[in-house]
């Protein structure tokens, strides 16, 4: 069933909201203002000022902690004269014998491969917009991927376990904790930044009205 | 932050969904456009025919989801090998040993990442899926909510995996103590990323569609 839409708006640009369908008139949004659909109430746009400025900024930050995160020692464990030290790869490289493999690569890609592809491809979309030139070549194709990726991008859930297995093993032997767990911490806060800053929608808009 | 007015079509202040005004939106950046179009022009994201995503996938991931979710609880996640002995804990079982060592806290959080919300998201997703296209107790603000939460929590139950990941990467010492995975560790990874996809492939725009037949 279909129903007519109102005379008097023909020809006016509308949107639907992505979670209700709900139709309405293309907003041009001022900054620090938040427009949200008028039957759920998800939030449509919420441009801020500088938003993809500092947004690119904090990816830029993400990428070093990431680098950092990868290549430092983690965490180190001590036990009657012995020791162990473990880095994040050698966490995802824990399932690598025999048939688990598979969940070795898994986890790589969780916490370390995921989260990187994220932050190359938001750094690769906004830095043309940025710098007020025109995207790059497949800008739209990145920034989706990123969005595509983000439920499965879990560094945040990562540090949380480490937690939890610090509790499991703290009877048995003297856990110390190296930079790269610190690094870890502090990338998980920025990435909760980066994407409460981000305002998708602007940037949907911008990557179009910027096209060649 | 100040909320800006949206302005819908028309002046009455009946709410239109793009499907009822013969449009396919994108689910991604929102964009409408006649039917037939196959490809959004802003984002390039693919469009569905009819403007709806179908209920196959959700079902389909979600029975791949409680398939795999059982031999998960079945088979040992952990083994532990220290100088008098070995042994070998299940996801309960490990839940209880950190109980019974006073970890209350952490016991908690493995008990509800790993048991509670599996089995509430099965239900969840299920009552979802159900419930669409019927008159349903919950109104469609709650079942919204709920999927919100289903949506946002299930990924939270990847952290027993990645508990047992970094034990067996740590407690490597020699002969005194090494702890190595078990192979629940696989299926119960596994029933993460399906019931995920599952939930993924619920169009929230189902749920809302109740919403519009009631008017």
């Amino acid at each position: 069933m279909t129903t007519e839409l109102p005379a008097d708006f023909a020809g006016k640009p509308l949107i639907a909201c992505p979670t209700c369908d709900t139709l309405h008139v293309e907003p041009s949004v001022p900054t620090n203002h938040a427009a949200c659909c008028r039957r759920c109430g998800r939030v449509l746009a919420a441009p801020r000022e500088n938003a993809v400025r500092n947004v690119l900024a904090l990816a830029v930050t993400s990428t070093i902690l990431m680098t950092g995160a990868v290549f430092f020692p983690f965490i180190e464990l001590q036990a009657a004269g012995l020791h162990n030290r473990a880095s994040v790869l050698d966490a995802a490289m824990a399932f690598s014998q025999g048939i688990m493999a598979p969940l070795a690569i898994a986890v790589a890609f969780l916490i370390i491969l995921i989260p990187t592809a994220r932050l190359v491809a938001i750094i690769y979309t906004l830095l043309p917009l940025v710098q007020k030139r025109q995207p790059y070549r497949f800008a739209a194709h990145a920034f989706r991927l990123a969005e595509r990726l983000r439920p499965w991008s879990m560094a945040e859930i990562f540090v949380l376990g480490v937690a939890v297995a610090l509790v499991k093993v703290a009877g048995l032997a003297t856990v110390s904790l190296g930079p790269a767990f610190w690094a870890f911490a502090v990338l998980v806060v920025v990435n909760v930044l980066q994407d409460n800053t981000m305002c998708r929608y602007t940037i949907w808009k911008s990557l179009e009205t910027t096209r060649r | 932050m100040p909320v800006y007015n949206m302005e819908i079509p028309g002046n009455d202040a009946a709410l239109i969904s793009a499907q009822r005004a013969g449009l396919v939106a994108c689910s991604h950046c929102g964009r409408v456009y006649p039917p037939g179009t196959e490809s959004c022009g802003r984002c390039g994201s693919g469009l569905d025919p009819d403007g709806r995503k179908s209920l196959q996938g959700v079902w389909a991931w979600l029975a791949a989801g409680i398939l795999v979710y059982l031999p998960a609880n079945i088979y040992p996640m952990l083994r532990t090998n220290t100088l008098l002995d070995s042994s070998e804990s299940t996801i309960v079982g490990g839940a209880i040993e950190l109980f019974h060592h006073g970890a209350y806290a952490v016991a908690a959080i493995v008990f509800v990442a790993s048991i509670l919300i599996p089995i509430g998201k099965f239900l969840a997703i299920g009552y979802l899926a159900m419930s669409l296209g019927r008159r349903s107790r919950m109104s469609v603000h709650h079942r919204h909510m709920l999927f919100e939460v289903v949506e946002f929590i299930g990924r939270w139950s990847m952290i027993d995996v990645f508990v047992v990941a970094i034990l067996s990467a740590l407690v490597h010492l020699g002969s005194v103590a090494n702890v190595n995975p078990g192979i629940a560790a696989v299926s119960f990874a596994l029933s993460v990323a399906f019931t995920m996809l599952s939930a993924q492939s619920l169009d929230p725009r189902l749920i809302w569609d109740a919403d519009e037949e009631d008017r």
